[in-house]
């Protein structure tokens, strides 16, 4: 072993940023040869997306729709006829029996409807107000949504027509009705799920068995007996993660934008900032479950059950909280993707700045903290 | 000579379970220290206490004159450890690894280039360097663990049960290194079940129920226990014990 006497230079202690970019380095190479599981990494998102997005969303055209019409004015007539010009909606019938309606929905033939009462013109040049009903099957709450937005604004565009001519403003008001699926989930709702979903089970579910593998195959002892941190350790394996959970992030927000027409109302670095913040709490409850797994398969196991399930029962996105019983309620304050999914919610799709979400943001950083502390902690304990 | 590793009466105890119980010993630069004793007798506590890796409930302890209680920090950068379980990643390959922990332990860049070269052609492993460690044999692992644990030269190297699972002529070649080792003055601190390796020890320690029950080279210990071999010596101590393996 000759080589062991080769004059060496001064040795340097490595600081810790060194040692932490050496670490760093070993990581991104584990992540990058594990094909399989970078397939995984990259795969999972896009196919949810698609998978939750197209599923739930149709292109409308030449829409069945069935009127009940009993007024039968000039104004219900205009209405029905701009209904017929327009590309997305086809008449199925008028009538004024309001059975057919029923009848044509259980049969499948219309998956919209709208009901005229009587004197609708009459109320609106005279009264300046009007009703009417516009009924959607609910079952397809993604078409539903669409439909009765293009009905309404198929004679909001009447209204504002004939208002132009006269003085003093019309109103009508159309009353929306879902029928079969009165909550109306949609797409709207899910792709902020996914995210929810992705980022939580990536960072969750990659720190936990990377570090639970060091601990198998022997790896973390020579660590520990070496001159480097064991905080280091774990934070260097949160890098790559991090970074994979962004590019998912990237992805998921890319393909849902692009791909299935999402709107991004809000600011894009708050939501980046609240991305990194929930990506940092998926991060500490990993860390948390690789002390209590042995095994890989063990910290795999946590991961599905502890994470994956409460965070598609309890986010918000798949089953309305509201609609669950009381202490269930309770439990999903809980559930970090809950919170998550509100505030993505409110940034994306409804475009709300950080004083909107401020509660959110709080409670989310309070978990934060309160579950680093605690792994952090654990982990502490566990080298003793 | 000043020992590297002392050791006095050092214990450590789980609430009402004592796994080490009054250790004193000590270990001098270039000797291979065998430290035997059935799975359960507080082998590897004893052992983790001289790392660092864990506090002593009681007693007191030196490494490479650095206190086990104070100074852990710079106990960490004297020494290399080595487990069963030959502690290198499988998915980096040779070169990577041993760039990976010449790194941890502060060596330059230089130094390692022209090291790793002199490591690789000692284990005839030049053609290897580019291989993942995932492929290589178990005892071309085991060899390599090994030479990257003493790779940044440190004081003393623990090996914890280094050759389990090692067919004999692998493990001759094994001891062969850690021969050359000791003779570089790095001293080996080292646990086995094997008793032919204990018989190539300089001085053998045997601990049942967490107390050394026999401590001297393997030539007295024989002659002591009146015994043919040291596995016929590890039997008599070891009948002794009451605590079943772990």
């Amino acid at each position: 072993m000759y080589f062991l006497n080769w004059p060496e230079k001064q040795r340097e202690v490595p600081t810790e940023m060194k040692q932490f970019l050496i670490f760093v380095r070993k990581e991104f190479k584990h992540v990058f040869r594990d094909k399989k599981t970078l397939l995984m990494l990259f795969g999972l998102p896009v196919v949810q997306i698609v998978l939750f997005g197209f599923a739930l969303t149709n292109e409308i055209k030449n829409s069945k729709v069935l009127i009940v019409d009993y007024s039968k004015d000039q104004a219900t007539c205009s209405i029905i006829a701009k209904i017929e010009a327009s590309t997305y909606f086809e008449i199925y019938s008028v009538t004024q029996d309001p059975l057919e309606m029923e009848k044509a929905f259980k049969k499948g033939k219309i998956k919209s409807g709208i009901i005229f009462p009587l004197n609708f013109s009459y109320d609106l040049h005279h009264s300046g107000k009007a009703q009417l009903s516009i009924i959607a099957d609910g079952s397809d709450p993604n078409t539903a949504t669409s439909l009765t937005n293009y009905l309404n604004s198929i004679v909001q565009d009447y209204i504002h027509q004939v208002s132009g001519s006269r003085t003093g403003l019309l109103f009508v008001k159309a009353e929306t009705r879902m029928i079969y699926n009165p909550e109306l989930k949609g797409a709207y709702n899910y792709v902020p799920g996914v995210m929810a979903l992705v980022l939580l089970l990536v960072s969750v579910m990659m720190t936990s068995i990377s570090i639970v593998r060091e601990k198998e195959m022997g790896t973390m002892e020579v660590l520990l007996v070496s001159p480097f941190k064991p905080l280091l350790v774990i934070l260097s394996k949160a890098i790559p993660y991090l970074l994979v959970s962004m590019v998912n992030l990237a992805i998921i927000l890319l393909l849902s934008v692009f791909a299935l027409g999402l709107p991004f109302a809000g600011s894009i670095g708050l939501f980046v900032l609240v991305s990194v913040l929930y990506i940092i709490t998926g991060l500490s409850l990993g860390l948390l479950i690789s002390s209590a797994a042995a095994s890989q398969q063990a910290a795999m196991l946590m991961s599905v059950m502890g994470m994956l399930l409460p965070t598609m029962l309890f986010a918000g996105f798949m089953f309305p909280i509201e609609n669950m019983p009381m202490p269930l309620q309770l439990f999903s304050n809980v559930v970090p993707a809950k919170w998550y999914y509100i505030i993505v919610k409110s940034i994306m799709i409804k475009g709300l700045g950080l004083s909107a979400i401020f509660k959110e943001v709080l409670i989310l950083t309070g978990m934060t903290v309160f579950l680093l502390a605690v792994s952090l902690k654990k982990f502490k304990t566990r080298l003793e | 000579m000043e020992a590297v590793i002392k050791a006095e009466k050092l214990s450590k105890r789980f609430g009402d379970f004592i796994a080490t119980n009054a250790v004193s010993f000590e270990v001098y630069p270039g000797e291979i220290f065998g430290f035997l004793g059935a799975n359960g007798a507080g082998k590897t506590t004893a052992m983790r206490m001289l790392c660092g890796l864990s506090r002593p409930s009681s007693g007191s302890a030196s490494i490479a004159g650095f206190d086990v209680y104070t100074q852990t920090e710079q106990i960490k950068k004297h020494i290399g450890y080595m487990s069963q379980k030959f502690s290198l990643y499988e998915d980096l390959t040779v070169v990577e690894n041993i760039r990976l922990f010449g790194g941890i332990y502060g060596l330059s860049k230089e130094d390692v280039r022209v090291k790793t070269q002199g490591l690789l052609e000692h284990l005839k492993m030049e053609d290897q360097k580019n291989k993942l460690v995932g492929a290589l044999p178990l005892g071309w692992k085991q060899k390599l663990a090994f030479s990257v644990a003493v790779f940044h030269k440190p004081r003393i190297v623990f090996l914890d049960e280094p050759t389990g699972g090692v067919d004999p002529i692998t493990r001759r070649q094994f001891w062969d290194l850690i021969y050359e080792a000791s003779q570089q003055g790095i001293t080996v601190f080292v646990t086995t079940h094997y008793m032919d390796e204990a018989e190539y020890c300089n001085r053998v320690s045997i601990m049942v129920d967490g107390v050394i029950e026999a401590l001297d080279t393997p030539a007295k210990l024989k002659s002591q226990y009146d015994a043919v071999s040291m596995e016929d010596v590890f039997f008599k101590l070891a009948r002794k014990a009451k605590r079943g393996a772990d």
